[in-house]
Protein backbone atom coordinates (compact mmCIF):
# COMPACT_ATOMS: atom_id res chain seq x y z
CA UNK A 1 0.00 0.00 0.00
CA UNK A 2 3.05 2.60 -0.29
CA UNK A 3 2.61 3.27 -4.38
CA UNK A 4 2.11 6.48 -5.31
CA UNK A 5 -1.09 7.64 -4.88
CA UNK A 6 -3.00 9.42 -8.10
CA UNK A 7 -4.54 13.04 -6.96
CA UNK A 8 -8.07 13.42 -5.87
CA UNK A 9 -10.30 12.87 -8.03
CA UNK A 10 -11.86 16.18 -9.18
CA UNK A 11 -14.83 14.41 -11.70
CA UNK A 12 -17.43 12.07 -10.75
CA UNK A 13 -19.93 14.21 -8.28
CA UNK A 14 -23.32 11.77 -8.52
CA UNK A 15 -26.41 13.86 -7.27
CA UNK A 16 -29.79 11.36 -6.90
CA UNK A 17 -32.11 13.79 -6.29
CA UNK A 18 -35.98 12.60 -5.64
CA UNK A 19 -35.35 9.94 -7.52
CA UNK A 20 -38.99 7.47 -7.99
CA UNK A 21 -39.09 4.57 -10.26
CA UNK A 22 -42.21 2.57 -10.09
CA UNK A 23 -42.16 -0.44 -12.85
CA UNK A 24 -45.72 -0.90 -15.04
CA UNK A 25 -46.95 2.04 -13.74
CA UNK A 26 -50.45 1.43 -15.51
CA UNK A 27 -50.56 -2.16 -13.87
CA UNK A 28 -48.84 -3.69 -11.27
CA UNK A 29 -47.34 -0.29 -10.42
CA UNK A 30 -44.40 -1.64 -8.20
CA UNK A 31 -42.53 1.06 -6.63
CA UNK A 32 -38.96 -0.01 -7.00
CA UNK A 33 -37.27 3.53 -5.71
CA UNK A 34 -39.13 5.56 -3.71
CA UNK A 35 -38.19 9.16 -3.07
CA UNK A 36 -34.42 8.38 -2.87
CA UNK A 37 -31.55 11.21 -2.53
CA UNK A 38 -28.30 10.99 -2.15
CA UNK A 39 -24.96 12.68 -3.11
CA UNK A 40 -22.67 11.38 -3.90
CA UNK A 41 -18.32 12.94 -3.85
CA UNK A 42 -16.38 12.94 -6.36
CA UNK A 43 -13.35 9.96 -5.47
CA UNK A 44 -16.13 8.51 -3.16
CA UNK A 45 -16.52 5.06 -2.41
CA UNK A 46 -20.24 4.89 -1.80
CA UNK A 47 -21.18 1.55 -0.77
CA UNK A 48 -24.70 0.77 -1.14
CA UNK A 49 -26.35 -1.83 1.10
CA UNK A 50 -29.45 -3.50 1.01
CA UNK A 51 -31.05 -7.22 1.08
CA UNK A 52 -31.36 -8.74 -2.20
CA UNK A 53 -34.31 -7.43 -4.62
CA UNK A 54 -34.60 -4.18 -2.73
CA UNK A 55 -33.93 -2.16 -5.76
CA UNK A 56 -30.69 -0.81 -5.49
CA UNK A 57 -29.65 -2.35 -8.98
CA UNK A 58 -32.63 -0.44 -10.57
CA UNK A 59 -30.52 2.95 -9.11
CA UNK A 60 -27.33 1.63 -11.11
CA UNK A 61 -29.10 0.92 -14.41
CA UNK A 62 -30.88 4.20 -14.12
CA UNK A 63 -27.17 6.12 -13.84
CA UNK A 64 -25.41 3.66 -16.45
CA UNK A 65 -28.20 4.20 -18.11
CA UNK A 66 -29.71 0.93 -19.33
CA UNK A 67 -33.35 1.92 -17.53
CA UNK A 68 -35.17 4.58 -17.58
CA UNK A 69 -36.64 6.61 -14.11
CA UNK A 70 -40.53 7.53 -13.41
CA UNK A 71 -39.50 11.10 -11.90
CA UNK A 72 -36.78 13.02 -9.93
CA UNK A 73 -33.27 13.28 -11.60
CA UNK A 74 -29.67 12.01 -11.56
CA UNK A 75 -27.04 14.46 -12.35
CA UNK A 76 -23.00 14.17 -12.84
CA UNK A 77 -20.88 17.02 -12.30
CA UNK A 78 -24.35 18.96 -12.60
CA UNK A 79 -25.31 17.91 -15.84
CA UNK A 80 -28.50 16.32 -16.13
CA UNK A 81 -27.82 12.59 -16.83
CA UNK A 82 -31.72 11.64 -16.67
CA UNK A 83 -35.07 13.42 -15.13
CA UNK A 84 -38.60 13.44 -15.85
CA UNK A 85 -38.39 14.92 -19.08
CA UNK A 86 -35.29 12.64 -20.49
CA UNK A 87 -36.12 9.47 -18.24
CA UNK A 88 -33.43 6.96 -19.66
CA UNK A 89 -29.54 8.74 -19.62
CA UNK A 90 -27.47 7.48 -22.21
CA UNK A 91 -24.82 5.12 -21.51
CA UNK A 92 -21.72 6.24 -21.90
CA UNK A 93 -17.64 5.83 -21.33
CA UNK A 94 -17.63 8.15 -18.46
CA UNK A 95 -19.76 5.32 -16.31
CA UNK A 96 -18.70 1.78 -16.41
CA UNK A 97 -20.57 -1.35 -15.05
CA UNK A 98 -18.50 -4.21 -13.81
CA UNK A 99 -21.60 -6.13 -13.32
CA UNK A 100 -22.79 -9.18 -11.02
CA UNK A 101 -21.64 -11.76 -13.01
CA UNK A 102 -19.23 -10.74 -14.93
CA UNK A 103 -19.77 -9.27 -18.81
CA UNK A 104 -16.83 -9.98 -20.09
CA UNK A 105 -17.11 -11.01 -24.01
CA UNK A 106 -16.45 -14.95 -23.81
CA UNK A 107 -14.75 -14.62 -27.55
CA UNK A 108 -12.43 -11.97 -26.67
CA UNK A 109 -9.19 -13.16 -25.08
CA UNK A 110 -8.44 -10.88 -21.60
CA UNK A 111 -6.43 -8.14 -23.48
CA UNK A 112 -9.00 -7.97 -26.22
CA UNK A 113 -11.63 -6.96 -23.97
CA UNK A 114 -9.82 -4.88 -21.79
CA UNK A 115 -9.40 -2.51 -25.22
CA UNK A 116 -12.21 -2.76 -26.23
CA UNK A 117 -13.53 0.49 -25.06
CA UNK A 118 -10.40 2.90 -25.86
CA UNK A 119 -10.76 1.30 -29.64
CA UNK A 120 -14.23 1.34 -30.23
CA UNK A 121 -14.69 4.93 -28.91
CA UNK A 122 -11.37 5.39 -31.32
CA UNK A 123 -9.37 7.21 -28.56
CA UNK A 124 -6.31 5.12 -28.81
CA UNK A 125 -5.23 3.20 -31.80
CA UNK A 126 -5.05 -0.80 -31.77
CA UNK A 127 -1.47 -1.12 -31.00
CA UNK A 128 -1.33 1.33 -28.88
CA UNK A 129 -4.53 0.33 -26.92
CA UNK A 130 -2.39 -2.91 -26.61
CA UNK A 131 0.42 -1.29 -25.30
CA UNK A 132 -1.26 0.27 -22.16
CA UNK A 133 -3.65 -2.57 -21.56
CA UNK A 134 -1.14 -4.80 -21.21
CA UNK A 135 0.95 -2.22 -18.55
CA UNK A 136 -2.88 -1.99 -16.82
CA UNK A 137 -3.11 -5.30 -16.47
CA UNK A 138 0.47 -6.23 -15.36
CA UNK A 139 -0.24 -3.49 -12.29
CA UNK A 140 -3.39 -5.50 -11.58
CA UNK A 141 -1.45 -8.78 -11.20
CA UNK A 142 -2.90 -10.20 -14.47
CA UNK A 143 0.80 -10.56 -16.05
CA UNK A 144 0.65 -13.80 -18.28
CA UNK A 145 -3.09 -14.01 -19.02
CA UNK A 146 -3.68 -11.47 -21.59
CA UNK A 147 -3.93 -13.83 -24.44
CA UNK A 148 -6.05 -16.32 -22.24
CA UNK A 149 -9.97 -16.49 -22.76
CA UNK A 150 -11.73 -14.99 -19.82
CA UNK A 151 -13.27 -19.09 -19.33
CA UNK A 152 -9.44 -20.17 -19.38
CA UNK A 153 -9.03 -17.92 -15.93
CA UNK A 154 -10.21 -17.98 -12.46
CA UNK A 155 -13.20 -16.34 -11.76
CA UNK A 156 -11.13 -13.72 -9.03
CA UNK A 157 -8.78 -12.72 -12.26
CA UNK A 158 -12.20 -12.09 -14.26
CA UNK A 159 -13.34 -9.94 -11.99
CA UNK A 160 -9.53 -8.19 -12.01
CA UNK A 161 -9.89 -7.98 -15.94
CA UNK A 162 -13.42 -6.66 -15.96
CA UNK A 163 -12.29 -4.03 -13.60
CA UNK A 164 -9.22 -3.01 -15.31
CA UNK A 165 -11.47 -2.94 -18.81
CA UNK A 166 -13.92 -0.62 -17.18
CA UNK A 167 -10.71 1.80 -16.11
CA UNK A 168 -9.42 1.51 -19.42
CA UNK A 169 -12.02 3.57 -20.48
CA UNK A 170 -10.92 6.64 -17.43
CA UNK A 171 -14.23 6.49 -16.01
CA UNK A 172 -15.21 9.10 -13.51
CA UNK A 173 -17.88 6.97 -12.11
CA UNK A 174 -17.42 2.81 -11.44
CA UNK A 175 -20.80 1.25 -11.21
CA UNK A 176 -19.90 -2.04 -9.43
CA UNK A 177 -23.08 -4.33 -8.72
CA UNK A 178 -22.11 -6.92 -6.01
CA UNK A 179 -19.19 -8.01 -8.71
CA UNK A 180 -17.75 -10.17 -5.79
CA UNK A 181 -20.71 -11.88 -4.59
CA UNK A 182 -19.86 -15.40 -6.77
CA UNK A 183 -16.50 -15.37 -5.14
CA UNK A 184 -15.45 -17.39 -2.10
CA UNK A 185 -14.44 -15.86 1.50
CA UNK A 186 -11.04 -16.07 0.78
CA UNK A 187 -10.86 -15.16 -3.03
CA UNK A 188 -12.86 -11.82 -1.77
CA UNK A 189 -10.82 -10.82 0.85
CA UNK A 190 -8.03 -10.92 -2.03
CA UNK A 191 -10.19 -9.22 -4.29
CA UNK A 192 -10.98 -6.49 -1.73
CA UNK A 193 -7.36 -5.74 -1.52
CA UNK A 194 -6.49 -5.35 -5.18
CA UNK A 195 -9.71 -3.39 -5.65
CA UNK A 196 -8.70 -0.71 -2.66
CA UNK A 197 -4.87 -0.81 -4.68
CA UNK A 198 -6.64 -0.27 -8.09
CA UNK A 199 -8.18 2.22 -6.86
CA UNK A 200 -5.69 3.96 -5.07
CA UNK A 201 -3.81 4.35 -8.56
CA UNK A 202 -6.49 5.66 -10.53
CA UNK A 203 -8.81 7.88 -8.31
CA UNK A 204 -12.89 7.32 -9.40
CA UNK A 205 -16.14 7.71 -7.63
CA UNK A 206 -17.23 4.19 -7.09
CA UNK A 207 -20.83 3.14 -6.79
CA UNK A 208 -20.93 -0.11 -5.24
CA UNK A 209 -23.80 -2.21 -4.11
CA UNK A 210 -23.53 -5.46 -2.00
CA UNK A 211 -25.39 -6.98 0.40
CA UNK A 212 -22.16 -8.01 2.51
CA UNK A 213 -21.90 -5.14 5.38
CA UNK A 214 -18.71 -6.04 6.41
CA UNK A 215 -17.75 -5.75 2.35
CA UNK A 216 -19.26 -2.44 2.37
CA UNK A 217 -17.82 -0.70 6.02
CA UNK A 218 -14.23 -2.45 4.93
CA UNK A 219 -13.84 -1.32 1.28
CA UNK A 220 -16.52 2.42 1.49
CA UNK A 221 -15.93 6.24 2.22
CA UNK A 222 -19.63 6.09 3.20
CA UNK A 223 -22.44 3.51 3.42
CA UNK A 224 -25.49 3.74 2.40
CA UNK A 225 -28.09 1.42 4.19
CA UNK A 226 -30.97 0.80 2.08
CA UNK A 227 -34.76 0.20 2.62
CA UNK A 228 -36.00 -2.47 1.00
CA UNK A 229 -38.94 -2.33 -1.78
CA UNK A 230 -39.26 0.39 -2.64
CA UNK A 231 -35.60 2.11 -1.85
CA UNK A 232 -34.28 4.46 -0.36
CA UNK A 233 -31.24 5.40 2.17
CA UNK A 234 -32.35 4.74 5.57
CA UNK A 235 -28.98 5.23 6.88
CA UNK A 236 -25.90 6.93 5.92
CA UNK A 237 -22.73 6.00 7.66
CA UNK A 238 -19.60 7.77 7.08
CA UNK A 239 -16.60 5.27 8.05
CA UNK A 240 -14.18 7.12 9.82
CA UNK A 241 -11.19 4.66 9.60
CA UNK A 242 -8.38 6.21 7.12
CA UNK A 243 -7.56 5.30 3.67
CA UNK A 244 -5.46 3.69 2.59
CA UNK A 245 -7.29 0.21 4.08
CA UNK A 246 -5.74 -3.18 4.50
CA UNK A 247 -6.83 -6.22 6.31
CA UNK A 248 -5.49 -5.00 9.28
CA UNK A 249 -8.75 -3.04 9.32
CA UNK A 250 -11.15 -6.21 9.32
CA UNK A 251 -9.74 -6.64 12.96
CA UNK A 252 -9.94 -3.17 14.59
CA UNK A 253 -11.71 -1.61 17.31
CA UNK A 254 -13.41 0.77 15.54
CA UNK A 255 -14.48 -1.45 12.06
CA UNK A 256 -16.24 -3.88 14.78
CA UNK A 257 -18.14 -0.85 16.46
CA UNK A 258 -19.38 0.09 13.69
CA UNK A 259 -20.36 -3.22 12.31
CA UNK A 260 -22.41 -3.13 15.51
CA UNK A 261 -23.93 0.25 15.19
CA UNK A 262 -25.20 -0.81 11.78
CA UNK A 263 -26.03 -4.59 11.81
CA UNK A 264 -29.40 -3.60 12.89
CA UNK A 265 -30.63 -1.48 10.76
CA UNK A 266 -29.30 -3.92 7.79
CA UNK A 267 -31.05 -7.15 9.46
CA UNK A 268 -34.21 -5.09 9.82
CA UNK A 269 -34.18 -4.48 6.13
CA UNK A 270 -33.57 -8.40 5.14
CA UNK A 271 -36.01 -9.67 7.72
CA UNK A 272 -38.44 -7.02 5.62
CA UNK A 273 -37.38 -8.17 2.28
CA UNK A 274 -37.83 -12.51 3.67
CA UNK A 275 -41.16 -11.33 4.91
CA UNK A 276 -42.13 -9.93 1.79
CA UNK A 277 -40.37 -12.59 0.04
CA UNK A 278 -38.42 -10.70 -2.53
CA UNK A 279 -37.32 -12.72 -5.61
CA UNK A 280 -33.30 -12.81 -5.84
CA UNK A 281 -31.67 -10.31 -7.76
CA UNK B 1 -1.89 -40.46 -32.00
CA UNK B 2 -3.12 -39.90 -28.63
CA UNK B 3 -6.58 -40.92 -30.06
CA UNK B 4 -5.39 -44.29 -31.19
CA UNK B 5 -3.65 -45.22 -27.71
CA UNK B 6 -6.66 -43.91 -25.95
CA UNK B 7 -9.24 -46.35 -24.28
CA UNK B 8 -12.46 -44.72 -25.42
CA UNK B 9 -11.00 -45.20 -29.32
CA UNK B 10 -10.30 -49.02 -28.67
CA UNK B 11 -14.01 -49.15 -26.80
CA UNK B 12 -15.41 -48.03 -30.11
CA UNK B 13 -12.88 -50.23 -32.29
CA UNK B 14 -14.35 -53.57 -30.02
CA UNK B 15 -17.72 -52.48 -29.85
CA UNK B 16 -17.78 -52.26 -34.08
CA UNK B 17 -16.42 -55.61 -34.08
CA UNK B 18 -18.81 -56.88 -31.44
CA UNK B 19 -21.44 -56.08 -33.84
CA UNK B 20 -19.93 -57.10 -37.12
CA UNK B 21 -19.39 -60.70 -35.27
CA UNK B 22 -22.78 -60.92 -33.97
CA UNK B 23 -24.33 -59.90 -37.43
CA UNK B 24 -22.07 -62.34 -39.46
CA UNK B 25 -23.86 -65.28 -36.92
CA UNK B 26 -26.98 -64.07 -36.50
CA UNK B 27 -27.15 -64.14 -40.51
CA UNK B 28 -25.52 -67.15 -40.90
CA UNK B 29 -26.92 -68.92 -38.48
CA UNK B 30 -30.66 -69.26 -40.03
CA UNK B 31 -31.54 -72.51 -38.22
CA UNK B 32 -30.89 -71.52 -34.84
CA UNK B 33 -34.81 -71.49 -34.20
CA UNK B 34 -35.21 -74.60 -34.79
CA UNK B 35 -34.57 -75.46 -31.42
CA UNK B 36 -37.63 -77.17 -29.56
CA UNK B 37 -36.74 -74.21 -26.46
CA UNK B 38 -38.02 -71.82 -28.93
CA UNK B 39 -41.11 -72.98 -30.17
CA UNK B 40 -43.44 -70.87 -28.71
CA UNK B 41 -41.25 -67.71 -29.63
CA UNK B 42 -41.11 -69.15 -33.40
CA UNK B 43 -44.88 -69.37 -33.15
CA UNK B 44 -44.94 -65.88 -32.06
CA UNK B 45 -42.98 -64.59 -34.92
CA UNK B 46 -44.62 -66.37 -37.36
CA UNK B 47 -48.36 -64.85 -36.45
CA UNK B 48 -46.54 -61.93 -36.73
CA UNK B 49 -45.65 -62.84 -40.33
CA UNK B 50 -41.86 -63.65 -39.99
CA UNK B 51 -40.40 -66.95 -41.61
CA UNK B 52 -40.34 -69.02 -38.85
CA UNK B 53 -36.69 -70.36 -39.56
CA UNK B 54 -34.12 -67.05 -38.71
CA UNK B 55 -33.39 -65.03 -36.63
CA UNK B 56 -35.82 -62.02 -37.99
CA UNK B 57 -34.26 -59.05 -37.34
CA UNK B 58 -30.80 -60.23 -39.17
CA UNK B 59 -31.27 -63.26 -40.77
CA UNK B 60 -32.84 -61.76 -43.84
CA UNK B 61 -29.87 -59.66 -43.67
CA UNK B 62 -27.31 -59.91 -46.19
CA UNK B 63 -23.73 -60.91 -43.74
CA UNK B 64 -20.94 -59.03 -43.41
CA UNK B 65 -18.80 -60.49 -45.55
CA UNK B 66 -21.02 -60.75 -48.27
CA UNK B 67 -21.04 -57.34 -47.92
CA UNK B 68 -17.49 -56.32 -47.74
CA UNK B 69 -17.29 -58.64 -51.21
CA UNK B 70 -20.24 -57.00 -52.97
CA UNK B 71 -18.13 -53.29 -51.79
CA UNK B 72 -15.21 -54.76 -53.03
CA UNK B 73 -16.17 -55.76 -56.61
CA UNK B 74 -18.38 -52.12 -56.45
CA UNK B 75 -15.41 -50.34 -55.83
CA UNK B 76 -14.14 -51.04 -59.44
CA UNK B 77 -17.30 -49.49 -61.02
CA UNK B 78 -17.28 -45.71 -62.17
CA UNK B 79 -20.91 -45.88 -61.25
CA UNK B 80 -20.72 -46.71 -57.67
CA UNK B 81 -18.09 -43.26 -57.32
CA UNK B 82 -20.27 -41.42 -59.66
CA UNK B 83 -23.12 -41.91 -57.06
CA UNK B 84 -20.91 -40.55 -54.12
CA UNK B 85 -19.99 -37.37 -56.46
CA UNK B 86 -23.65 -36.59 -57.22
CA UNK B 87 -24.85 -37.50 -53.84
CA UNK B 88 -21.53 -34.96 -52.81
CA UNK B 89 -22.58 -32.37 -55.12
CA UNK B 90 -26.25 -32.60 -54.25
CA UNK B 91 -25.59 -32.23 -50.59
CA UNK B 92 -22.73 -29.56 -50.78
CA UNK B 93 -24.86 -27.21 -53.12
CA UNK B 94 -27.99 -27.34 -50.98
CA UNK B 95 -26.16 -26.69 -47.90
CA UNK B 96 -23.84 -24.13 -48.93
CA UNK B 97 -26.69 -22.13 -50.30
CA UNK B 98 -28.78 -22.95 -47.00
CA UNK B 99 -26.02 -21.18 -45.26
CA UNK B 100 -25.55 -18.34 -47.71
CA UNK B 101 -29.15 -17.62 -47.41
CA UNK B 102 -30.12 -18.85 -43.65
CA UNK B 103 -27.24 -17.25 -41.82
CA UNK B 104 -27.91 -13.26 -42.99
CA UNK B 105 -31.75 -14.32 -43.07
CA UNK B 106 -31.36 -15.54 -39.63
CA UNK B 107 -29.40 -12.66 -38.00
CA UNK B 108 -32.21 -9.97 -40.38
CA UNK B 109 -34.63 -12.04 -38.16
CA UNK B 110 -32.86 -11.79 -34.70
CA UNK B 111 -31.85 -8.12 -34.57
CA UNK B 112 -34.17 -6.11 -36.97
CA UNK B 113 -38.21 -6.45 -35.14
CA UNK B 114 -39.72 -5.51 -38.67
CA UNK B 115 -38.13 -8.23 -40.45
CA UNK B 116 -39.36 -10.62 -37.83
CA UNK B 117 -42.58 -9.47 -37.86
CA UNK B 118 -42.56 -9.54 -41.71
CA UNK B 119 -40.45 -12.80 -42.19
CA UNK B 120 -41.22 -14.98 -39.41
CA UNK B 121 -44.98 -15.92 -39.75
CA UNK B 122 -44.12 -17.26 -43.32
CA UNK B 123 -40.81 -18.92 -42.02
CA UNK B 124 -43.13 -20.62 -39.83
CA UNK B 125 -45.61 -21.72 -41.48
CA UNK B 126 -43.38 -22.98 -44.31
CA UNK B 127 -41.07 -24.61 -41.47
CA UNK B 128 -43.34 -27.49 -40.51
CA UNK B 129 -43.67 -28.61 -43.99
CA UNK B 130 -41.42 -31.67 -44.30
CA UNK B 131 -39.04 -31.13 -47.39
CA UNK B 132 -39.80 -34.62 -48.64
CA UNK B 133 -43.44 -33.31 -49.16
CA UNK B 134 -41.61 -30.49 -51.59
CA UNK B 135 -40.41 -33.54 -54.00
CA UNK B 136 -43.55 -33.48 -56.42
CA UNK B 137 -43.64 -29.47 -56.32
CA UNK B 138 -40.50 -29.03 -56.60
CA UNK B 139 -39.37 -31.29 -59.92
CA UNK B 140 -42.49 -29.27 -61.63
CA UNK B 141 -40.98 -25.67 -60.58
CA UNK B 142 -37.65 -26.35 -60.87
CA UNK B 143 -36.22 -26.66 -64.72
CA UNK B 144 -33.86 -29.61 -64.10
CA UNK B 145 -34.43 -32.12 -61.72
CA UNK B 146 -30.84 -31.49 -60.65
CA UNK B 147 -32.00 -28.30 -59.10
CA UNK B 148 -34.90 -29.73 -57.88
CA UNK B 149 -33.30 -32.56 -55.54
CA UNK B 150 -30.75 -29.67 -54.51
CA UNK B 151 -33.98 -27.25 -53.26
CA UNK B 152 -34.73 -30.46 -51.25
CA UNK B 153 -31.44 -30.41 -49.70
CA UNK B 154 -31.59 -27.04 -49.13
CA UNK B 155 -34.73 -26.73 -47.28
CA UNK B 156 -33.71 -29.96 -44.70
CA UNK B 157 -30.72 -27.25 -43.95
CA UNK B 158 -31.97 -23.80 -44.21
CA UNK B 159 -35.13 -24.34 -41.43
CA UNK B 160 -32.65 -25.77 -39.05
CA UNK B 161 -29.77 -23.22 -39.46
CA UNK B 162 -32.18 -20.12 -39.42
CA UNK B 163 -33.97 -21.50 -36.39
CA UNK B 164 -30.44 -21.75 -34.68
CA UNK B 165 -29.29 -18.54 -35.68
CA UNK B 166 -32.07 -16.83 -34.41
CA UNK B 167 -32.40 -18.75 -31.07
CA UNK B 168 -28.45 -18.18 -30.47
CA UNK B 169 -28.28 -14.39 -31.37
CA UNK B 170 -32.09 -13.58 -29.11
CA UNK B 171 -29.85 -15.54 -26.26
CA UNK B 172 -26.86 -13.54 -25.88
CA UNK B 173 -27.16 -11.95 -22.59
CA UNK B 174 -28.46 -8.60 -22.27
CA UNK B 175 -25.39 -7.50 -20.39
CA UNK B 176 -22.62 -7.80 -23.54
CA UNK B 177 -25.15 -5.31 -25.37
CA UNK B 178 -25.00 -3.08 -21.81
CA UNK B 179 -21.15 -3.20 -21.53
CA UNK B 180 -20.36 -3.06 -25.21
CA UNK B 181 -22.67 0.21 -25.31
CA UNK B 182 -21.29 1.76 -22.25
CA UNK B 183 -18.23 1.45 -23.74
CA UNK B 184 -19.00 3.35 -27.01
CA UNK B 185 -19.77 1.28 -29.67
CA UNK B 186 -21.93 1.74 -32.10
CA UNK B 187 -24.53 -0.29 -33.61
CA UNK B 188 -22.97 -1.67 -36.51
CA UNK B 189 -19.29 -2.22 -34.37
CA UNK B 190 -22.14 -4.49 -31.60
CA UNK B 191 -23.44 -6.20 -34.39
CA UNK B 192 -19.63 -6.98 -35.58
CA UNK B 193 -18.39 -7.62 -32.37
CA UNK B 194 -21.59 -8.76 -30.22
CA UNK B 195 -23.89 -10.52 -32.31
CA UNK B 196 -21.97 -12.21 -34.67
CA UNK B 197 -19.63 -13.66 -32.71
CA UNK B 198 -21.99 -14.16 -29.33
CA UNK B 199 -24.41 -16.50 -32.90
CA UNK B 200 -21.34 -18.20 -33.84
CA UNK B 201 -21.53 -21.69 -31.91
CA UNK B 202 -25.37 -21.70 -32.61
CA UNK B 203 -24.08 -21.38 -36.37
CA UNK B 204 -21.72 -24.13 -35.75
CA UNK B 205 -24.46 -26.07 -34.03
CA UNK B 206 -27.31 -25.38 -36.39
CA UNK B 207 -24.93 -25.98 -39.70
CA UNK B 208 -23.67 -29.82 -38.35
CA UNK B 209 -27.28 -30.65 -37.76
CA UNK B 210 -28.54 -29.43 -41.00
CA UNK B 211 -25.66 -31.16 -42.85
CA UNK B 212 -26.98 -34.16 -41.15
CA UNK B 213 -30.76 -33.31 -42.31
CA UNK B 214 -29.42 -32.58 -45.87
CA UNK B 215 -28.10 -36.08 -46.30
CA UNK B 216 -31.18 -37.69 -45.16
CA UNK B 217 -33.07 -35.72 -47.54
CA UNK B 218 -30.76 -36.17 -50.12
CA UNK B 219 -30.96 -40.07 -50.33
CA UNK B 220 -35.04 -39.69 -50.11
CA UNK B 221 -35.40 -37.31 -53.16
CA UNK B 222 -32.91 -39.67 -55.28
CA UNK B 223 -35.32 -42.11 -54.02
CA UNK B 224 -38.40 -40.52 -55.25
CA UNK B 225 -37.60 -39.02 -57.92
CA UNK B 226 -35.68 -41.55 -59.99
CA UNK B 227 -32.10 -40.09 -59.16
CA UNK B 228 -32.25 -37.21 -62.23
CA UNK B 229 -31.33 -40.33 -64.54
CA UNK B 230 -34.49 -40.29 -66.95
CA UNK B 231 -34.49 -36.17 -67.39
CA UNK B 232 -31.18 -35.91 -68.99
CA UNK B 233 -29.69 -36.02 -65.08
CA UNK B 234 -26.30 -37.10 -65.04
CA UNK B 235 -27.21 -40.23 -62.40
CA UNK B 236 -28.14 -41.42 -59.72
CA UNK B 237 -26.61 -40.83 -56.56
CA UNK B 238 -26.31 -43.19 -53.38
CA UNK B 239 -29.86 -43.13 -52.89
CA UNK B 240 -30.60 -44.06 -55.76
CA UNK B 241 -27.88 -46.66 -55.37
CA UNK B 242 -29.65 -47.81 -52.83
CA UNK B 243 -32.98 -48.23 -54.71
CA UNK B 244 -31.33 -49.72 -58.02
CA UNK B 245 -29.76 -52.29 -55.95
CA UNK B 246 -33.43 -53.13 -54.06
CA UNK B 247 -35.00 -53.38 -57.52
CA UNK B 248 -32.32 -55.40 -58.93
CA UNK B 249 -32.05 -57.64 -56.15
CA UNK B 250 -28.74 -56.93 -54.99
CA UNK B 251 -29.52 -57.17 -51.35
CA UNK B 252 -25.74 -56.88 -50.54
CA UNK B 253 -25.23 -53.66 -52.19
CA UNK B 254 -28.44 -52.12 -50.46
CA UNK B 255 -26.37 -52.51 -47.08
CA UNK B 256 -22.77 -51.45 -49.09
CA UNK B 257 -25.14 -47.86 -50.44
CA UNK B 258 -26.71 -47.67 -46.35
CA UNK B 259 -23.09 -47.54 -45.48
CA UNK B 260 -21.65 -45.41 -47.79
CA UNK B 261 -24.37 -42.76 -46.67
CA UNK B 262 -23.17 -43.29 -43.18
CA UNK B 263 -19.73 -42.48 -43.84
CA UNK B 264 -20.54 -39.81 -46.17
CA UNK B 265 -22.29 -37.69 -43.06
CA UNK B 266 -20.00 -38.78 -40.66
CA UNK B 267 -17.46 -37.05 -41.92
CA UNK B 268 -18.88 -34.17 -43.05
CA UNK B 269 -19.90 -33.87 -39.89
CA UNK B 270 -17.23 -34.39 -38.31
CA UNK B 271 -15.53 -31.80 -40.94
CA UNK B 272 -17.80 -28.91 -40.17
CA UNK B 273 -17.21 -30.10 -36.22
CA UNK B 274 -13.67 -29.03 -36.86
CA UNK B 275 -13.93 -26.00 -38.64
CA UNK B 276 -16.64 -25.13 -36.64
CA UNK B 277 -14.34 -25.06 -33.36
CA UNK B 278 -11.66 -23.24 -35.29
CA UNK B 279 -14.34 -20.36 -35.54
CA UNK B 280 -14.76 -20.72 -32.07
CA UNK B 281 -11.42 -21.15 -29.36
CA UNK B 282 -13.17 -20.15 -26.59
CA UNK B 283 -15.62 -22.54 -25.75
CA UNK B 284 -13.03 -25.53 -26.13
CA UNK B 285 -11.65 -24.31 -21.99
CA UNK B 286 -15.08 -24.93 -20.93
Amino acid sequence: MNDVHAAPATRGKILIDDVVKVYDPGGAAVMAVDHCNLEIEAGEICMIVGPSGCGKTTLLNAIAGFHDITSGRILMDGETLCSAEKPKAAPGPDRIVVFQNGALFPWRTNLENVIFGPVMQGKLTVADARDKGRAMMADAGLAGVEHNFPGEVSSGMRRRVEIVRALMNEPNVLLLDEPYRALDSLTKSVMHESLLEIYYKNRVTIFFITHDLEEAIFLGHRVAIMTTRPCRPKKVLTVDIPHPRDYGVLTSKRFRELIEETSEAVHEEARKAFDAGEKEG
Amino acid sequence: MKVLGSQAFWRGIVAIVVFLVLWEIGSRSKMWMAYEVFSPLREALGAMGFKKNYLPWVGAVPAPSGVVMAWVDVLGHAGYWQSWYMSFLRVIGGFAAAMLIGIPFGLMLAVNRVAHGIGFPTFEVLRPIPPLAWVPASIIFWPTQELAIMFITFLGAFYTIVINVVGGAKSIDVRYFHAAQSMGASRWDIFRRIVLPGTLPSIVVGSAVGMGITWEVVVAAEMISGGGSQMGGSGGGLGFFIWNSYVGGSYEQIVVGMISIGIAGFFSSELLRGFGSLLTPWLKVR
